[in-house]
């Protein structure tokens, strides 16, 4: 393989970024997806078979077959998991990673997120500490990624947002029933609801149509192509400029080093299963906090013999992600129209502020719940089959609005993925092991939110309501975040403020890993603007250095 | 007949061939069901109208929901057969041989024993997720038949728009010629 500038691994949502940042900006880049490439067309809108209920596998890779890991539960009995079973964490295999799925919202983290540990302390049990940059630094590749994806909504009306230079690109989409009902109660609750940024194509923009508001939307590709994802925007982009090659089905065992610890590229396995070897002048590795954890701990030298920046034992640890929390409302009247994507209005009230509480969230109403999906979602006492169910699912299916958001969690040093000691993929791989739990603290704010949800359910006048408590167990799956750390104090972080992993000239990480705590919003547009930071740092410092010290 | 018409009617063969050569233990000749005997699908059918009973909209039975089963346990669930022959078997003892035979009431007292029997409650626990799906998820893994499930809540049946090349009603996604 002839040498490039650059390899990337992984073509997500922070993998196309930076692939389409250095080939538009003349650096040569190969990327490396484990998964395969997904058109509109490829999916069959399967409601048991799709990225968020995956009884019947999943459509966004990885496949089930050869592709294991090993979760220990909370008593410490340990099971081997399949990526289509709920306990494997499982984000997505394939170009657009998690954005070819996802329900799009494209959430700004508030600028209290970056400063968890100086605006509430420490935090007994947690490694609750403040991010190594600010929302400034970050917000002009906010808007960057903004303007480039493509979001659409309306957050004028959000008095609790960071400051911002431009609008959004796009105007909102027209309000669903739910919407209506909801935003008109958030009113006469004095709170301070607003048009939820998506990315999403609400009207044409950057060559392709808008939204169809089917119901078919979070957990499945999109229909007409919509959805903005990195699979439709930057990579596309980065392929035309003739200097991006993407390499499916192709699998990193380890980046590789000579013998001062200087990375020389990666070993990778090709689409038939043949071991490749990729020189590079650096790395980026961007296959999100799980995966991107377990290749710089398969990733070993004499220097670093537990795995690259794994000097004080942090890649792995901090696994976060969002433990959602909520309430289900009845209403009289039916509040279902059949529009989607369902999710429209939210409130940013709760996300700070809260009496004795480190942080909140961020509470909307939910994307369209399908027909399985509903069935455990009826209220708590409803027997779980006969006549009595089957009558509740009549009652309840088109009268229930359901509000969530994803509780900000405390960061946990034994939440984490490690290598596992036997298990192998395919390719005899180490696996990943996956063990951890919640923070009691963040228990307590998932529960406070879900009574906040309540209220403004009871104030829209529904009739009964339910509430959805949080979990106990380690959260990764799409929001998975926080296994490589970034931090100014090399013995407490894995990566510098560039994502530039400690010890090592020439590899960085460019994903979630890096997140210090996670914000109390969806994670995916402040990946894809830390991916924009990030690229600006290593085009700058190429040139200039080509990362030799 | 485009390519990929083609293709899709080759790769449904193959794995039908694949299937039927999987389940040569169970499935009963000159029957529909891959996995189940006769019996044992009238033994489900029955318990599965227990779990979703027919009343103004069909039940499970009318919503194929044991076809639904049947096929997932020739490919996705295939680890769960023995567990399927093993309860059902259960159940038929419960009601004293023969449970789609027996009288509503005493259906009823082996239903009551089947959830509380520390035996049986595995089965039972995983028999109503399964049921919730046939019953509840898409007509193209051969339950929710005619959509029965989703015209009872409203849902209108065409799952998208812009799709109407293939023809869905036939649960198997087929392109329409």
């Amino acid at each position: 393989m002839r040498k490039v500038d650059a390899v990337i691994i992984g073509a997500g949502a922070s993998g196309g970024v930076v692939a389409k940042e250095l080939s538009t900006n003349g650096i040569s880049v190969v990327v490396l997806e484990r998964g395969r490439w997904y058109g509109p067309n490829d999916d069959r809108k399967d409601d048991l078979r799709n990225q968020r209920t995956s009884i019947l596998g999943n459509n966004s890779g990885p496949e089930d077959e050869g592709n294991p890991r090993v979760a220990v539960d909370a008593q410490g009995r340990e099971r081997i998991v399949l990526p289509s079973q709920g306990n494997y964490s499982n984000n997505a295999a394939c170009v657009g990673g998690g954005t070819l799925t996802y329900g799009a919202m494209a959430w700004r983290y508030h600028p209290k997120d970056f400063r968890m540990r100086s605006t509430y302390g420490a935090l007994e049990g947690s490694t609750l500490d403040d991010w190594p940059i600010s929302y400034d630094d970050l917000e002009p590749y906010y808007e960057k990624a903004e303007w480039e994806i493509g979001v659409s909504g309306d957050d004028s009306a959000n008095p609790f947002k960071g400051p911002r230079k431009k609008p959004l690109p796009m105007p909102p989409l027209a309000l669903n029933k739910e919407c209506v009902i909801l935003k008109a109660a958030a009113g006469r609750l004095k709170l301070h609801p607003f048009d939820l940024p998506m990315l999403r194509n609400s009207v044409p923009y950057n060559g392709r149509g808008p939204c169809m508001r089917c119901r078919w939307c979070v957990g499945f590709p999109c229909e007409v192509n919509a959805k903005c994802g990195t699979q439709n925007t930057v990579i596309p982009k980065a392929l035309a400029t003739g200097l991006c090659e993407l390499r499916l089905r192709s699998m990193v065992k380890e980046i590789q080093f000579d013998q001062k610890g200087h990375a020389t590229g990666v070993a990778y396995f090709d689409e038939h299963d043949r071991l490749q070897t990729q020189e590079a002048d650096f790395v980026v590795v961007a296959g999100a906090a799980t995966e991107t954890a377990r290749l710089l701990l398969n990733s070993k030298h004499r220097l670093w013999p537990t795995g690259a920046g794994n000097r004080y034992d942090w890649v792995g640890r901090n696994l976060q992600g969002h433990t959602y929390t909520g309430a289900f409302g009845y209403f009289e009247e039916v509040v279902y129209d059949d529009i989607g994507p369902g999710a429209g209005v939210a409130i940013c009230d709760f996300n700070h502020g809260n009496p004795g509480l480190r942080g909140g969230a961020m509470l909307a109403n939910e994307f369209i719940r399908l027909p399985i999906q509903f069935v455990s979602m009826l209220p708590p006492r409803t027997p779980r089959f006969g006549p009595a169910h089957k009558e509740a699912m009549r009652k309840y299916y088109r009268r229930t609005i359901a509000v969530q958001g994803p509780t900000q969690e405390m960061p946990m040093w034994h939440s984490r993925v490690q290598l596992d000691p036997k298990v192998k993929d395919r390719w005899g791989i180490p696996v990943l092991r996956i063990s951890g739990s919640q923070h009691p603290h963040t228990i307590e704010i998932g529960t406070a939110m879900a009574a906040k949800a309540e209220m403004w359910l009871k104030a829209a006048g529904a009739a009964e309501t339910w509430r959805k408590l949080p979990g106990h167990n380690v959260t990764g799956g799409q929001h998975q975040a926080g296994t490589c750390r970034m931090g100014n104090d090399p013995k407490a972080s894995v990566a510098n403020r560039y994502g530039q992993v400690h010890d090592i000239d020439n590899v960085f990480v460019a994903d979630g890993s890096l997140h210090v705590t996670n914000g109390g919003f969806n994670p995916a547009l402040t990946i894809m603007a830390d991916a924009y930071r990030i690229s600006e740092h290593l085009i700058k410092t190429w040139r200039g250095t080509r990362f030799r010290s | 007949m485009n390519v990929s018409r083609t293709r899709r009617t080759f790769l449904g063969a193959a794995a039908a061939a694949a299937i039927s050569g999987a389940a040569g233990c169970g499935g009963a000749r000159g029957t529909t069901w891959r996995v189940f005997s006769g019996h044992e699908a009238r033994t489900l059918d029955a318990l599965l109208e227990w779990i979703i009973p027919e009343d103004d909209s069909p039940g499970a039975r009318g919503a194929g929901v044991s076809h639904y089963i049947d096929r997932q346990l020739s490919t996705h669930f295939r680890e769960h057969r023995q567990a399927y022959r093993d309860g059902l078997a259960a159940t038929d003892r419960l009601a004293g041989g023969d449970f789609a035979g027996a009288p509503r009431k005493q259906q009823q007292a082996a239903l009551r024993k089947l959830q509380r029997d520390p035996a049986t409650r595995p089965f039972f626990n995983l028999l109503v997720p399964h049921a919730m799906q046939g019953f509840y998820g898409n007509p193209r893994h051969g339950g929710n038949r005619d959509f029965a499930s989703w015209r009872m809540l409203g849902v209108p049946p065409l799952p998208v728009r812009g799709r109407s090349q293939y023809d869905l009603t036939a649960g198997g996604g087929n392109a329409k010629s």
